[in-house]
């Protein structure tokens, strides 16, 4: 009889009764041949496997991360409750120790959410993926957390979120942001001033094959980690690498993408992109849910596997090589790069200009933040849609006190005659307001 | 009249019931050795002085099957497993005699690779050298094309006697539980084949042709003649006896609580609004996870003999039993003999039971009453606990869309029902516990056999209809079609129930009075490159399983002609 080496849970949600339009690729059938392959394999019957039914997330729990403009009901379905209330659940049960290791395989996904959200983008409306970690530091006490984004798109909203927090370290591996949307994560994008280096990007070329991906983790995400120390480690289970993805250029196999599972050792994985259904998720999530669950899983293989097709050129190699170098080069002069002339109680603004793909939403944002030596420090981000214009004050969970009563003045001065909605989360008392 | 027949581990139970309701109810103690002589014994005792040409039908609940698979008893028979990528098949490996061959197929049923012929000849050779008289043939993914197996068998028919395809086990998913469930089943074949052979013809000798039928683990039956292809669906019919024998009283609109309350256990299972919740996965049984489907029932050690301890100064009730009651000689104390010294049994000997407990209140620093006292409410408070345990669990199944999620009403029991030996002396114990109104069922002596005559019969068929490629297949029914590319979910649906109709009749039901209901069903639209090819469409149907039309549970009779 089989028996998993690590206790690992699962949540199935494939919302068969939701898409975002009829012939979307993120549309109901999306996880079908899955459900399919996971059950005729028998995945779920394995001594060691559980099956959890994901609860809901509350508003509190996306309040906690997002400014919802106006609301969070106004961007987003049931299906989003659900599939972040899937991560939370995985994220729980690990927590409380009835599982050592999760996956949420959960539809719709969420790593392209920023933390302000007018509407979809990039076929996210909610980070779930944030909404989950920041759950668990708050019933848990979770502090230092990594995320390894292993989708094939830059996972810029789950960057976003994080850019300020130097108790979370983001790694996003990914097709190189010139030849794919959403055409960001660059090595240059390093994190903010007050978290210099906890953002780390690896853009990979097109056509980077199983060796070109493992090599990056071996030599640039394990040696970070290492370092990093984090309490909890999630990975951003996208599954669009693969070589068969209609929407994507990349080369890895299931066979690659379970190495990476094991490899990383994440606590908790979580569904993200993969719009090869029945050529590529079946066999990837299989994959997935096995390398997790420590069984063997070396005679997995999609119909279509022709490794000796899946091989990169010597250049590509090297070129992966020279980024790997990059990029831990700068991790190791993280302290220095977090910019001169930047002193505490000074501050530092970023303006952005954030398109909605999938609900054709422009959004300018300018951010700020008061750079602080002592937290992640308060942020005050004034953003202007083409519907509605929103400032959203965040005050961190371990804000100093300087912090904090910036924040909170940020807010207080505020005028309503500006803005239609004025928002504070202040996570230190896990409260979030908007001013009437 | 029908006659209703349920073997038990220790009681076997038998009731004759005519149009004006129970004729007569008999019960004899169950030899598990002799499981022939006990079937005939409780069958000539109960026609006694009858008239036998009255008897329009007998349903049969055995542990014949169960038995072979719990005690390790199954003749060697060969298991033949293509299964292609994905993971090792010799991790599920069954029986004595496993063989892995080539040919692969894909989640939706197209080939990846081919049965080589001459593998599976060199096979037939070896298993005839081998005289293994039945073999199991299952491929990966056959519920989606038979194909394979098929071929497999058509190769190995001239050199085996008899050949079991998983793909007509169930339509449900699951490559492992679909090897143990057709290994079951070519295992049982011999066994259940002589053992109802010999009930027919004695039967037959006494004047009763009918074909037998014989209970399922899903409240429903099958006549002797299905029950030949399927003979593991008969494993583990006991639990569902007992729901079938309460079904009639626990009201529509209710969520009832079944307990059955035996010597040695309780079995508990939930009736829904007059239907009996059926288990989300098929039966598990020694080592086997099986895709044989039954009513969700779930059984604790406790019952009227389970042996009562203190253990760090608290009572600990079962799950083993020593033996008799101590009030009927047995050698430890139990609840019956709790209910002996509180004088809620007529029968026993008191003195022997309050000696039994005095042990027990002794350790507790409790008087003897008290401790009795003790020991019930303990016993019905385990019993509670266990079934909210399953409640729990029915409610913390999977869903898997946003309606189901949304919508999805959690049950909570408020009717219960009480049945087995020490019922009634249980049930106002329970009644101070729960929340609800709390019936003992009549005849709960006998509900079991009841229960057993009165189900219907009953089978499930599952259809996949793939408007892209065109076609629908039921493979478990042997039903493959062309279609339209605008067949609907409508047309699989008539499709399915023209299906369960089908299959019913020839497994013995009146297709007169068939309530047929479909289970689960789907249809997705295929995109490939943004444009739809086609909708993949499944549907999953059912008699429902209930008690046969005519029966009255009211006045307990049976208004049928044909009966």
């Amino acid at each position: 009889m089989l028996h998993a080496k690590n206790r690992t849970g699962l949540v199935f949600f494939p919302a068969f009764d939701w898409a975002i339009s009829p012939t979307h690729p993120e549309r109901e059938e999306r996880l079908l041949y899955t459900q399919d392959q996971v059950f005729e394999e028998g995945l779920l019957d394995i001594d060691g496997i559980v099956e959890l039914k994901p609860d809901l997330v509350t508003i509190k729990d996306i309040q906690r991360v997002h400014f919802c403009v106006p609301d969070p009901w106004k961007v987003s379905t049931e299906s989003h409750f659900i599939s972040a209330g899937g991560a939370k659940t995985i994220g729980m049960a690990v927590m409380d120790g009835t599982i050592d290791r999760g996956f949420a395989l959960v539809r719709p996904p969420g790593h392209h959410a920023n933390r302000v959200v007018h509407g979809a983008r990039g076929f996210c409306n909610i980070n779930i993926e944030a909404i989950m970690i920041e759950y668990l530091r708050r019933a848990y006490g979770v502090d230092r957390v990594a995320i390894i984004d292993t989708d094939c798109h830059h996972g810029d909203g789950t960057q976003d979120i994080y850019w300020h927090d130097p108790d979370t370290l983001f790694i996003s591996i990914h097709q190189d942001g010139r030849t794919l949307y959403p055409g960001s994560g660059f090595i240059n994008e390093f994190g903010g001033p007050n978290a210099a280096g906890t953002t780390v990007n690896i853009p990979l070329p097109p056509e980077t094959c199983d060796d070109g991906m493992l090599y990056a983790v071996k030599n640039a995400v394990l040696p970070i980690l290492d370092e990093f120390k984090p309490q909890l480690i999630i990975n951003s289970a996208g599954q669009d690498n693969h070589y068969s993805d209609p929407i994507t250029n990349m080369n890895i196999s299931a066979q690659g993408y379970a190495q990476l599972t094991e490899l990383l050792k994440a606590d908790i994985a979580v569904l993200e992109g993969g719009y090869s259904i029945e050529g590529a998720l079946p066999y990837v999530n299989a994959g997935i849910i096995m390398a997790m669950a420590g069984l063997d899983y070396s005679s997995l293989r999609e119909p279509d596997y022709e490794p000796e097709y899946l091989r990169q050129p010597a250049s590509l190699t090297r070129s992966i090589e020279r980024t790997c170098d990059e990029v831990m080069t700068m991790w190791r002069r993280r302290t220095e790069l977090r910019g001169p002339g930047k002193k505490a109680g000074q501050y530092d603004t970023r303006n952005r200009q954030i398109f909605y793909d999938t609900d054709n939403i422009f959004e300018t944002q300018e951010e700020t933040v008061r750079i602080c030596d002592d937290c992640g420090g308060s942020l005050r981000i004034d953003s202007i849609s083409n519907r509605r214009r929103i400032l959203g004050v965040h005050i961190p969970r371990n804000a100093c006190p300087a912090c904090r009563e910036q924040g909170l003045q940020w807010y207080e001065e505020s005028s309503s005659s500006r803005f239609q909605h004025i928002f504070l989360q202040d996570r230190i008392t896990d409260r979030f307001l908007e001013k009437k | 009249m029908i006659i209703g027949l349920d073997v038990g581990g220790t009681h076997t139970d038998a009731v004759l019931i005519g149009a004006e309701g129970m004729v007569r109810d008999i019960k004899v103690n169950t030899d598990p050795e002799r499981l022939y002589e006990t079937v005939m014994s409780a069958l000539d005792r109960l026609l006694a002085g009858q008239e036998v040409a009255d008897v329009k039908r007998v349903v049969l609940s055995t542990t014949l099957a169960t038995n072979m698979v719990v005690q390790d008893k199954l003749p060697p028979v060969a298991m033949v497993v293509s299964a292609g990528p994905g993971i090792d098949p010799e991790h599920f490996r069954v029986g004595s005699h496993y063989f892995r061959v080539k040919g692969a197929l894909d989640h939706s049923g197209r080939e990846l690779e081919p049965v080589r012929e001459k593998e599976i000849h060199a096979l037939g050779a070896e298993l005839k050298k081998l005289g293994l008289p039945a073999v199991g043939v299952v491929s990966k993914f056959s519920v989606r094309n038979a194909a394979h197996e098929l071929a497999i068998a058509r190769i190995l028919e001239s050199y085996v006697d008899k050949i079991f395809m998983g793909h007509l086990c169930s339509g449900a998913l699951s490559f492992p539980r679909r090897i143990a469930t057709t290994y079951l089943n070519a295992a049982v074949y011999p066994v259940h084949t002589n053992f109802f052979t010999a009930v027919h013809s004695s039967l037959a000798k006494k004047g009763i042709s009918h074909p037998i039928r014989i209970l399922k683990p899903d409240g429903g039956n099958m006549n002797m003649s299905s029950s030949l292809t399927y003979p593991a669906q008969t494993i583990l019919s006991g639990p569902s006896a007992s729901v079938m024998g309460a079904i009639a009283h626990a009201p529509k609109d209710k969520t009832c609580l079944v307990l059955d309350i035996g010597g040695t256990t309780t079995d508990m299972a939930i009736i829904l609004n007059g239907a009996p919740v059926i288990a989300q996965n098929g039966i598990e049984i020694g080592s086997y996870k099986t895709l044989i489907r039954a009513l969700l029932t779930k059984s604790i050690g406790i019952g009227g003999d389970s042996v009562v301890r203190v253990r760090e100064g608290k009572l600990a009730i079962g799950p083993d039993r020593g033996g008799a009651a101590m009030a009927h000689g047995g050698p430890q104390p139990t609840p019956t003999d709790a209910m002996c010294v509180l004088g809620m049994i007529e029968q026993g000997d008191r003195d022997k039971a309050a000696a039994g407990l005095a042990v027990i209140s002794a350790e507790l620093g409790l008087a003897v009453i008290e401790a009795a006292e003790q020991i019930l409410h303990t016993a019905c408070e385990n019993i509670m606990r266990a079934a909210d345990e399953m409640v729990d669990q029915i409610n913390s199944r999977p869903v898997y869309t946003v309606h189901e999620m949304c919508e999805g009403v959690k049950i909570r029991p408020d009717y219960l029902l009480v049945l087995g030996g020490p019922a009634g002396q249980f049930a106002g114990r329970l009644a101070e516990m729960f929340k609800g109104e709390v019936e003992i069922v009549p005849n709960w002596r006998v509900a079991n056999a009841i229960g057993c005559a009165l189900a219907r019969t009953t089978c499930e068929v599952t259809v996949y209809a793939d408007t892209a490629r065109r076609v629908i297949t039921a493979q478990g029914e042997e039903y493959h079609r062309e279609i339209s590319r605008t067949f609907t979910l409508d047309d699989a649906r008539k499709v399915a129930f023209e299906l369960v109709r089908k299959k019913a009749a020839a497994r013995g039901a009146n297709e007169e009075h068939l309530k047929m209901e479909v289970l689960e069903e789907s249809q997705f639209n295929m995109i490939r490159r943004f444009s739809t090819v086609g909708k993949n469409i499944r549907v999953r149907a059912q008699v429902k399983p209930g008690l046969i039309h005519g029966y009255d549970a009211e006045s307990g009779t049976l208004n049928r002609a044909d009966l």
